[in-house]
């Protein structure tokens, strides 16, 4: 089962903007700890959706407008792809991903097999 | 640029509400199409062998699941209610309830949530999940719905029999049996009557013994009297505060309201502030 492991940040942006040199080093370890993991096939950090372009076609004409689809709070900061036997798997990866305790979070959504 | 944009703006925001209305009657109307083709499905129902329920609750009560899809899938495919008694005993109307069951469904088959008994370091909290709806069950059963009271008594009897090395399923199971076997006591005339005035005659002695016998069984110490099998498997573990710490916080106590000794209701309190809503009724 493929499952799109995406991780929402917003306060734990700035919280992680908080963390001292060091800290922020160790933070970021830990996502290429999880990148380099058994069954994580993709992943990638996310520019802020500041930098989004949102696109519609209508009537054959491409339609652009600046920012996200989803104006929202949390945004999505990255994702992982990650291959797993089961549920259980997915959420013990989301568990170790540090959005999770610097109060972000993670929607762990399986993908469709075809 | 129209003429007037103020009359402008207020009819174009007239229309957009309109469409909205419109909009939102036909999404009524089609959810209903498709809660009926739901609730065909949720006749589809596949066998589930006796040695496989302790797997089937713990999918059932999936933290990944919303609380009140665990309580209905758990009386579902363990209590063996069909959908339209679980609907009523939680007054929501069939279609709802077999929406929320099939939703459940879906959502464990597409998110590949697993069918088996928590590895070890899951196991606390995925049989605290698994307690916590027996007892809601047992709750919603508790001032009327003796059936579910029934249901959940049953419920902890099977976990027991299946986990006979978790002192918390036996703590819950006593804490159920101790509370239903005062049932009978409980109302006269329409009203409650509190532990202290109740007419112990109409106490359910045969299930005051069977509550007693599961708390000393949930009482053993840790690995007395386990088999090196199971002790390997499930039972090595962080004990944690749960229903049984709240009954076993007054044995004496309880004891003595069980042999008639103590009058007192307030005894319990103490236990019921700690942690569990104790029923002093």
């Amino acid at each position: 089962m493929q499952y799109l492991i995406q991780i929402y940040s917003n306060d734990s942006m700035s919280r992680y903007e908080g963390l001292s040199e060091e800290e922020k080093e160790a933070v970021m370890g830990e996502y290429f700890a999880i990148s380099g993991a058994p069954g994580v096939t993709g992943g990638a950090q996310l520019q802020p959706p500041t930098t989004a372009t949102t696109v519609r076609v209508e009537d054959g004409r491409t339609l652009t407008t600046d920012g996200p689809f989803l104006e929202t709070k949390e945004a999505l900061g990255g994702y992982y792809l990650y291959e797993a036997d089961d549920l259980d798997a997915a959420i013990e990866l989301a568990a170790r991903i540090p959005a999770a305790r610097l109060g972000g979070a993670i929607e762990v959504r399986p993908l469709v097999e075809r | 640029m129209p003429a007037d944009p103020g009359r402008w703006l207020v009819a174009t925001a007239r229309n957009r509400a309109i469409d909205r209305i419109r909009r939102e009657r036909t999404l009524a109307a089609k959810s209903k199409l498709l809660e009926v083709s739901e609730a065909v499905e949720d006749e589809i129902e596949e066998p589930v062998f006796g040695d496989e329920r302790l797997e089937l609750i713990f999918t059932c009560c999936h933290p990944a699941l919303a609380m009140d899809a665990q309580v209905a899938l758990t009386l579902r495919a363990l209590g063996g209610l069909r959908t339209d008694e679980i609907a009523r005993a939680f007054l929501v109307p069939e279609p709802t309830m077999a929406q929320r069951l099939v939703r459940a469904k879906r959502k464990i088959k597409a998110a590949a949530i697993p069918f088996r008994i928590p590895p070890p370091h899951l196991l606390p909290d995925r049989l605290a999940a698994v307690l916590a709806v027996v007892y809601l069950i047992f709750n919603e059963g508790y001032d009327g719905r003796a059936d579910l009271a029934e249901q959940a008594i049953r419920l902890g009897g099977s976990l027991a029999e299946l986990m006979p090395d978790e002192p918390e399923v036996y703590g819950l199971l006593a804490l159920m049996l101790l509370h239903d076997s005062r049932r009978a006591a409980r109302v006269r005339n329409g009203e409650l009557v509190l532990f202290k005035d109740q007419d112990r005659a109409l106490w359910d002695w045969p299930q005051v013994q069977g509550g007693r016998a599961a708390l000393e069984r949930g009482l053993i110490p840790s690995g007395a009297s386990w088999s090196a099998a199971s002790r390997s498997s499930t039972s090595r573990r962080s004990r944690r505060p749960g229903a049984l710490v709240a009954v076993a916080a007054a044995p004496p106590r309880l004891d003595e309201q069980i042999v008639g000794a103590g009058d007192d209701a307030q005894v319990l309190t103490g236990a019921a502030d700690r942690q569990q809503p104790l029923n002093l009724l």
